[in-house]
């Protein structure tokens, strides 16, 4: 009898762990056969490489270009931010701090990660939009820049909290061996513990990336979403989650426009798939090379 | 890891044998500490001023009427109690989802994959789950639950969308949780005669219950601030407080983005009361289930 509830609940949920994968599939059927119409009639590369995107007028344009360089400008900058900030208080946790400020700091962190990106563009929306626009004399604060900046914020978190993990993991013996040796705090953490880490940071890095390149909602409220090819951070820009964002709602469904959406979700899909298998795979090295 | 050790670590000053060298190394030691210290006290305060300055502007909004009340003159008056109601809805229905399954699958990857390739497959996939961007869940759910499925604009569709956003949450946390009891555990449970999934549901799920649980809230919390999702599965401008999952609903952080961006009349009174109200919950759950998993985990020492 036990035996049998034994073998039920095995099975039951060896089916019910496959749900994860079956989603994961779905979520690219249904990307790719929502993409078809717009790859057959417009085509993949003409629309990865066209300069405008205007979907409504007639002929209708499906470049994606200006959503491109709208994402990398906002990522750049806002990688530029949360990387140099996001490693020093890492390194910070990890060598330097006590545990109580550790704990402290770990607890803000991770606070940090639960407060929702659309709060955050509203912190932009009032604070840095204004900022950006009275100090760099533009006509509207609503630029890559300002988005940038915010995104980086939204990426701390992740930055943090994976590289002061790998810097955890490296064995305390390498540090004792190098204190013991006479080498300071700061000599070790540079000589030792940051190029026994960097695959980890490394993977922090790309983490973090995937999370700029995906996020939604900070861009749509701040990067003032223009159909033009910025050429700065301080043209208003239009990503490719703020151009989906913004205009699935309102698109005919079937439609070539709704499809190009599609597409543009395929592409993000692509990239975030690949940064994330990347990242992963660097994080399950480090793992077994500690263990 | 030999924090505060710093002390007797550092080379120390030996009166005249100090040389120059030492004394370069010492100040760049102070001032690395104090940069990238300082680097974390600026991520702190960023913490900090974004809290204290919602609490600031959103303080003066909140009164029973605002939190119970139905919006009024064209959404710039009133309270917010639909938008409330809704994000509540979803997070029943996102946890009503994702919770069996994602438990399920923690367990399945803890205590029956043994290592084998096809849990090695799912790890993989849980991984890029997790960093796929929320809008590509709102694309997803559009086209599979709203059309595919007709579930159309609802609540269901939203549910849905949000639940396969928490999944991966659910079932990392859930296998950490179960990977941090010791193995004598299961192996006393087995020896006694119990088989493996006794073993499982008698002794290791309820010991690692309140990091499950904590797990599970915080993959509830991440729901109920994400937005992205909810765009094209049936968030709604203004809506009645729903009364099935069928209808479209309002949902806090759509409400305050709608509110903040797009106002027919600035209400900015509504905006940063709708801002402290979600994050309030949100921080306050949090709170709770963190200071919960730290009392049991206290209790249970092995």
């Amino acid at each position: 009898m036990s035996r049998a509830a034994d073998v039920t609940a095995r099975v039951l949920i060896t089916l019910l762990a496959f749900t994860a994968i079956a989603i994961l599939a779905s979520i690219c059927v249904f990307l790719v056969q929502s993409a078809m119409k717009s790859m057959g009639e417009v085509g993949l590369l003409s629309m990865l490489k066209g300069t405008s995107w205007y979907p409504t007028s007639d002929p209708a344009e499906f470049g994606f270009l200006p959503s491109e360089l709208g994402s990398f400008w906002v990522t750049f900058v806002a990688l530029l931010l949360s990387v140099p900030l996001g490693v020093a208080a890492a390194v910070y946790l990890s060598e330097f701090a006590t545990p109580v400020v550790k704990e402290f700091g770990k607890t803000i962190v991770e606070f940090m990660a639960a407060v929702p990106s659309v709060v955050f563009g509203l912190i932009g929306l009032y604070i840095v939009v204004p900022l950006i626009k009275t100090s760099f004399h533009l006509d509207s604060g609503l630029t890559g820049m300002s988005a940038g900046l915010i995104v980086g914020i939204v990426c701390l978190p992740t930055i943090i909290s994976i590289s002061e993990d790998a810097m955890r993991s490296v064995p305390d013996d390498l540090r004792r061996g190098s204190l013991a040796l006479g080498s300071t705090r700061w000599q070790t953490a540079v000589k030792i513990i940051l190029p026994a880490a960097s695959s980890g940071i490394f993977a922090a890095v790309m983490l973090g990336l995937g999370r700029a390149i995906g996020e939604t909602m900070v861009v749509l409220m701040l990067a003032g979403n223009a159909g033009i090819l910025p050429s700065s951070p301080f043209m208003a820009a239009r990503t490719l989650t703020g151009t989906i964002a913004q205009e699935t709602g309102e698109v005919m469904r079937g439609g070539l426009h709704y499809s190009a959406l599609f597409t543009m979700g395929l592409v993000l899909f692509a990239w975030t798939f690949i940064i994330n298998l990347f990242a992963d795979a660097i994080l399950d090295r480090q793992k077994k090379k500690w263990s | 890891m030999g924090n505060g050790s710093s002390k007797e670590t550092t080379p120390r000053k030996t009166g005249k044998a100090t040389s120059s060298r030492v004394r370069a190394l010492l100040r760049r030691e102070t001032a690395a500490r104090f940069i990238t210290g300082a680097a974390l006290a600026l991520v702190v305060t960023v913490v900090f001023a974004i809290f204290g300055y919602i609490i600031y502007r959103g303080a003066g909004s909140i009164s029973w009427e605002f939190i119970f009340g139905s919006p009024k003159d064209r959404m710039t008056q009133g309270g917010i109690w639909p938008a409330i109601a809704g994000t509540l809805w979803l997070v029943a229905l996102t946890a009503l989802f994702s919770l069996p399954v994602g438990i399920a699958t923690g367990i399945y990857l803890s205590e029956f994959s043994n290592g084998s390739p096809f849990a090695r497959f799912l790890h993989v996939a849980i991984a890029n789950m997790a960093g796929i961007p929320s809008v590509i869940y709102g694309l997803f759910g559009y086209a599979a639950f709203s059309i595919a499925l007709g579930f159309q604009k609802s609540i269901l569709a939203m549910g849905l969308t949000l639940a396969c956003v928490t999944l991966p949450v659910v079932i990392t946390s859930t296998e950490e949780a179960l990977k941090q009891l010791p193995i004598e555990l299961r192996r006393a449970s087995l020896a006694l005669g119990a088989t493996k999934w006794r073993t499982t549901y008698r002794i290791v799920v309820p010991t690692a219950l309140p990091g499950i649980i904590t797990g599970a809230i915080l993959g509830l919390s991440r729901a109920a601030g994400e937005t992205a999702p909810i765009l094209f599965t049936g968030v709604a401008f203004f809506a009645a407080t729903p009364t099935s999952v069928m209808q479209p609903s309002m949902a806090l952080p759509y409400h305050l983005y709608i509110m903040a961006t797009q106002p027919t009349v600035p209400a900015p009174k509504i905006v940063w009361g709708t801002a402290l109200v979600l994050v309030g919950m949100l921080s306050i759950i949090s709170a709770l289930a963190a200071t919960w998993r730290s009392r049991r985990r206290r209790k249970l020492t092995w």
